[in-house]
């Protein structure tokens, strides 16, 4: 009783499911996991990077900033909403409170 | 009409502290705004105890058949008027740190963290 | 055994009295002030769980203040509670742990983290004591004004602890904007106060629940008081003070304040369910917190995807993870009236929410606090200049892979199991909550891969070519936060059993809460 819970329409037992982790990992490494690697050289880097030479390792890391810039530029309207309404002055955040407080208010008396 | 004017004065003193907080952008006006709020706050807790024709609730040497007013109000409004101190004076030197370190009191300059 | 019966009051007092006895510590020897702030935690916490034990065996406990009863009887005959009293029943007593063992955690954590040199430490750890008091003082109470006092303290010790870093002009700003706000929402629950006073001539919660009648008054202090404590617990669309604040924040300071806005999140739902939850429209209040918590759980995870400051950028989950708490005990509270759905869903989902909780206070502040020694090393917060911490950082590396795999939800973690039981009693109330925050969470594991992959893995910057390990305390800390994670992880049935159902269900049992206090019948 100790180590699983029932949610209203199913259970969970993380004991079970930690040891078929470990089986299965196990298994998974022993069977496809020691393969040989293959030798570095700079001429099998270069179809990857349209023929340019490869530069420093710390240069080409991606930063932080350009990570998910797929996700960034697909939704800029609304990050670009969400922009103006975080705006940084500190009139705006009570303005916003105040505004919450008088929706809520009105809210209750209709409903 | 004369005994609202207490909840009258109240409402337009919690709105005028709201209003200089939501729409004055000079750093000082903020913090008398929220002054002005916390004694608008005050002054509903002390209007709250008030019983008609009563005397101040002392308990020694009280004048006898006569109804005093609520102590517990008091109370509370002592320790809200101690927790408004300590909240001005810490947020009257955080306006001297800010003003040292940016230069300028107005609110639509001091907006390092955005977004 | 007759010392055990002022347990709860030492709770509070132990951290007090060491708070103020820090400065006459201090010149003894920097050592002794430190041990004595743990200690004084430890023994906290000791407290809570003497507590918890007296609960679990007689039902809620009910300290008064310098009395043995909490009645006045007049001349009449008429019994009229004056007291200031602390009622503590499961749900304050979950909390109370949940937060003594984040303070205590900040506190070893501090010990190595806030240099010596850097000067005024006997005034942090001062405040970090009052803080700390100042939470457990608002989880444990059961009278209106006491809960504001304590929330004053607490908040008015986190100004002061957020802008430590006096040289740093955005912690002072973020002190500044986060005063402001929480001095407003403060005042407010002080006229809601004022006017359930007003009305009822008493300050205990039990007495106001058992004579609530809703009239206009009672509607606005209602208004008032949900829409001031759930802008301090950080719901959208009043969140923008969290991200300033806990980003700027040293980080031992930020993983208590996130316990400190689950205990204004813990006198939201005691306002909603104890005190006006019996004659109340809880479909209304229910359907509120989950719109509350909708908002939050996706605008808080869409803003965090696009920082580049770490704190920042876990400040905005702990905003989307409080909506999953929000979420949770809204579907409980909006079926509370129902008891066919409370039973089979409704519980359920309180219980969910209610482990969340401290199952957050403890992943969030293990992700804080490794935050924390990235910037003890580096001395910086933007991800863009990071790079390659794996190789040096070994115990942080494995921190941070448990808590951001807790906060993802990624089993065999504890964050798997408090999101399992919200998915499935949140589906059977409407579909489409269950949706929102299954892509949310697939969010928030996008997001930490994100910073994972930016300051963990990659070639070794040279910034990070000097880096060695942090300091023993600070591994100390964070261990005792992982510990906890996998541990709840692997036994949560422990947890909902004895911990977590139990709050929920004492929640939603008004009368239990009332007659403790005004014993008998009715």
């Amino acid at each position: 009783m100790w180590t699983y819970i029932t949610t209203g329409s199913g259970f969970w037992n993380p004991i079970w499911w930690l040891v078929s982790f470990i089986i299965v990992a196990v298994f998974v490494y022993n069977f496809f996991g020691k393969e040989v690697k293959a030798k570095y050289s700079p001429d099998k880097m270069k179809p990857f990077l349209s023929g340019w030479d490869e530069a420093s390792k710390e240069a080409m890391q991606v930063k932080a900033s350009n990570i998910y810039w797929g996700f960034t530029k697909a939704m800029s309207g609304y990050y670009r909403f969400l922009g103006v309404c975080h705006t940084g002055i500190i009139n705006d955040y009570v303005v916003w409170f105040m505004a919450v407080m008088v929706l809520t208010f009105v809210a209750f008396i209709i409903a | 009409m004369f005994y609202d004017l207490h909840y009258i004065t109240i409402v337009f003193l919690i709105a005028l502290g709201i209003y200089a907080v939501m729409f004055q952008h000079n750093l000082i006006k903020i913090a008398i705004g929220i002054d002005i709020l916390e004694s608008g706050a005050n002054l509903l807790l002390i209007v709250l105890g008030y019983r008609n024709g009563g005397v101040a609730p002392i308990f020694t040497m009280a004048p006898q058949g006569k109804t005093m007013v609520l102590p517990t109000p008091q109370a509370l409004t002592l320790t809200a008027i101690v927790i408004g101190l300590a909240t001005t004076a810490l947020m009257l030197s955080l306006i001297v740190m800010l003003y040292r370190h940016y230069g300028t009191l107005d609110t639509r300059e001091i907006r390092r963290l955005k977004g | 055994m007759s010392w055990t019966e002022h347990a709860p009051i030492l709770i509070i007092a132990a951290p007090l009295l060491v708070s103020f006895a820090i400065p006459l510590l201090e010149r003894i020897d920097y050592r002794v002030r430190n041990a004595a702030a743990v200690a004084s935690l430890v023994f906290s916490i000791w407290m809570v769980l003497i507590v918890l034990h007296k609960i679990w065996v007689s039902g809620p406990v009910v300290y008064v203040f310098g009395a043995k009863s909490a009645f006045l009887p007049l001349p009449s005959g008429f019994k009229f509670p004056v007291r200031i009293m602390f009622e503590i029943d499961h749900m304050s007593a979950f909390m109370a742990l949940s937060g003594s063992i984040a303070a205590t955690v900040g506190v070893i954590y501090s010990w190595a983290f806030i240099r010596e040199k850097e000067g005024g430490l006997g005034k942090y750890y001062s405040l970090f004591l009052l803080m700390s008091v100042g939470m457990l003082g608002m989880e444990l109470t059961g009278d209106a004004f006491n809960f504001f006092v304590f929330l004053e303290i607490a908040s008015i010790a986190s100004f002061g602890l957020i802008a430590y870093r006096r040289e740093d002009p955005a912690s002072v700003e973020a002190s500044f904007k986060y005063m402001i706000v929480s001095t407003i929402g403060a005042i407010f629950v002080l006229v809601a106060i004022g006017f359930l006073y007003g009305r009822y001539d008493a300050l205990n919660m039990a007495y106001i629940a058992k004579h609530m009648k809703l009239g206009i008054v009672e509607r606005v202090a209602f208004v008032l008081l949900v829409v001031s404590l759930a802008m301090k617990a950080g719901a959208v669309p009043m969140h923008m003070w969290v991200s300033d604040a806990y980003g700027r924040a040293p980080a031992a300071v930020t993983a208590t304040l996130v316990s400190v806005s689950q205990a204004s999140l813990y006198g939201l739902f005691r306002v909603m369910f104890s005190m006006f939850g019996v004659t109340m429209n809880n479909h209304f209040g229910g359907w509120m917190l989950i719109i509350f918590g909708l908002l939050s759980m996706f605008i808080g995870v869409t803003m965090a995807m696009v920082q580049k400051d770490i704190k920042r950028l876990m400040a905005y989950h702990a905003i989307s993870q409080t909506g999953y708490m929000l979420l949770g005990v809204g579907v409980g509270l909006a079926v509370l009236d129902n008891p066919v759905a409370l039973k089979s869903y409704g519980l359920a989902a309180m219980t969910g929410g209610i482990f969340h909780i401290m199952n957050h206070a403890m992943y969030k502040g293990l992700l804080f606090l490794t935050a924390g020694a990235i910037f003890y090393r580096l001395r910086t917060f933007n991800l863009n200049e990071m790079g390659g911490l794996a190789r040096k950082m070994k115990y942080t590396t494995i921190y941070f892979i448990i808590g951001a795999a807790a906060i993802a939800g990624l089993p065999p973690f504890n964050g798997f199991a408090s999101k399992l039981i919200i998915y499935e009693s949140v589906y059977k109330f409407n579909p489409l909550l269950s949706v929102v925050a299954m892509v949310v969470s697939v969010l928030t594991l996008a997001s930490f891969v994100k910073v994972f992959h930016s300051a963990f893995l990659g070639p070794e910057i040279s910034k990070v070519k000097n880096v060695r390990e942090v300091p023993r305390s600070m591994v100390i800390g964070m261990g005792v936060m992982a510990v906890i994670c996998v541990l709840f992880g692997l036994f949560p049935g422990m947890v909902v059993k004895y911990l977590a159902g139990p709050a929920a269900a004492s929640l939603v049992n008004h009368t239990a809460y009332i007659s403790s206090v005004i014993g008998g019948g009715m």
